[in-house]
């Protein structure tokens, strides 16, 4: 059995496998909404690898952190610019 | 923090993990930094469930049990030459890393192309390339509908991942021609365990069709992506879909090289025997001196590495790889981009995802400086990464200098190199 650890998305619980990115994390189990652009438009990964930056949200507090590159810790705090 | 090394090789893919694991062999001052959380770059990223590669397994355990000192999550942002050798400005998850070395190795990799269509911008639009690596970060597919549209030799390996992953291919289309592919094909006689392998890779998703001469014209939905229309130039035809996949082949990640000066050639580095560009003691190795695959950048990360210590490539790797170039070059002319592909954007299609820049605000006759100077194209988060290539493609623009940082950096790391002291450079670029 994996081991699982639990993460909050936007004061929401989700709780994924040990070694899961949180962008991982948030297209398995939430919304693809990740990024707001400057026009308004709702965004989500597209590269998956750290060059996009379209994947940037807020973990622990700290903004612009790209999930795509970020492996989900327990207790991680993660809030998308376009909360569901 | 700073520290002092023989060699520096930036990036923990195949390439960097040869070079240093090599480098290790004739000196105990070899860092190996990459911006990942683990080593394997992309295509020996470890997934969460799938097997890892014998390969990569072996060479990973190598590394391990060398004396390379190695940096996981940690992304160079700056790099100049002083008196001594070099400085690399790194971040770390939460510091500055100042790291000084006497020679480099750039083993930076690759990323994909991405070519601007009406509908890419909607979430679920993801690369080739780019959603192994999310399923390998854990991403779940199973039972969500996919198609996968672009070009290369990646759209295999993928599609059969995807379709073990549980995942329902509606359609995987290749935009170069059946005679290109067949080309192709007949050219890998030599290597009859990469046909064997592809026809393996063919058959794990034989209920999905596999088109050639077709490419994806639009996508649609509301809030994601719920559809794609696909064309052979004839007819079209679309598939509901949940994900979609597209890429176009993959570009060389160059910036740290033109950081350092290196020389480019063809948006590739140039470098000689030895694997040194043009710039004493920088050594560069892998996708980043052309795409060429993983055996490829084997080889050359252990030239790259054996160079930077004072050694020197042996008979043996010296022809493994001028086989696996001249592999690497019949790559290039099979899958080249059609010419309908840089019609695909319409005036209202934006361009440059970062700061929302529609094709219809650029005029062809600019440069690309003069888009960043009057639209912010290219201005944003992945500093043109994503569009550059596109709009080289589509206006053959080409990519401009760079400046550092080459990847947004907190102010804390900047400040970390300004000069307190005397014979110390202060860092440029900073405004």
């Amino acid at each position: 059995m994996a081991q699982t650890i639990a993460i909050t998305v936007n004061g929401r619980a989700m709780t994924v496998e040990q070694g899961t990115t949180v962008a991982a994390a948030i297209l398995t189990h939430g919304a693809p909404s990740f990024r707001e652009s400057p026009s308004g438009e709702v965004r989500a990964p597209l590269c998956g690898m750290g060059i996009c930056f379209e994947c940037r949200v807020t973990i622990d507090g700290v903004a612009h952190r790209r999930s795509c590159m970020t492996i989900a810790r327990a207790g991680m705090s993660v809030v998308t610019a376009t909360p569901e | 923090m700073t520290e002092r090394f023989d060699v520096i090789v930036v990036g923990g893919g195949p390439a960097g993990i040869a070079a240093a694991t090599a480098a290790a062999q004739r000196s105990e001052r070899v860092a190996l930094v990459d911006e990942g959380a683990a080593p394997g770059g992309q295509i020996w990223r470890e997934g969460i469930h799938a097997k890892p590669i014998r390969a990569a397994k072996i060479r990973k355990a190598r590394l391990a049990a060398s004396s390379v000192q190695h940096m996981w999550s940690t992304s160079v942002v700056d790099a100049k030459r002083d008196r001594d050798g070099f400085i690399l400005l790194a971040e770390g998850e939460r510091e500055p890393i100042v790291l000084r070395a006497r020679s480099v190795v750039i083993a930076t990799g690759a990323r994909e192309r991405f070519l601007p269509f009406p509908g890419w911008t909607l979430p679920n639009v993801v690369g080739v390339g780019g959603v192994q690596a999310l399923l390998k970060a854990g991403m779940s597919v199973r039972g969500k509908r996919v198609v996968i549209a672009g070009s290369g030799p990646l759209l295999l390996p993928v599609a059969a991942s995807l379709s073990k992953a549980g995942a329902r291919l509606g359609i995987v289309a290749e935009q170069a021609p059946f005679a290109s592919l067949a080309r192709y094909a007949a050219s890998l006689w030599r290597s009859p365990g990469l046909l064997a392998q592809a026809a393996q890779l063919r058959a794990s998703f034989l209920g999905t069709r596999y088109a050639t001469g077709t490419w994806a014209t639009g996508a649609e939905g509301d809030a994601r992506v719920e559809r794609v229309t696909v064309t052979d130039g004839a007819r079209s035809r679309s598939y509901d879909c949940d994900l979609l996949c597209v890429a176009f082949g993959l570009t060389p990640n160059i910036e740290l090289a033109r950081l350092l000066g290196c020389e480019i050639q063809r948006g590739s580095v140039a470098v000689d025997d030895a694997q040194q560009t043009s710039v004493p003691d920088v050594f560069c190795a892998g996708e980043p001196t052309g795409i060429g695959g993983v055996d490829l950048a084997l080889v050359e990360g252990e030239i790259a590495g054996a160079s930077s210590v004072g050694g020197k490539a042996t008979a043996e790797q010296q022809g493994r790889r001028s086989r696996l170039r001249s592999y690497a070059a019949r790559l290039d002319a099979s899958f080249a981009l059609r010419a309908e592909l840089r019609s695909l954007a319409t005036s209202e299609t934006l361009v440059c995802r970062c700061e929302d820049v529609r094709l219809g605000a650029l005029q062809p006759t600019w440069t690309s400086r003069q888009a960043k100077l009057y639209t912010r194209a290219g201005m944003g988060a992945c500093q043109g990464r994503i569009c550059g290539a596109a709009l080289e493609f589509v206006f053959g623009w080409s990519s401009d200098s760079v400046r550092p940082p080459i990847l947004p950096a907190r102010v804390s790391s900047l400040i970390a190199t300004a000069p307190p002291s005397s014979g110390e450079h202060s860092p440029s670029g900073v405004s």
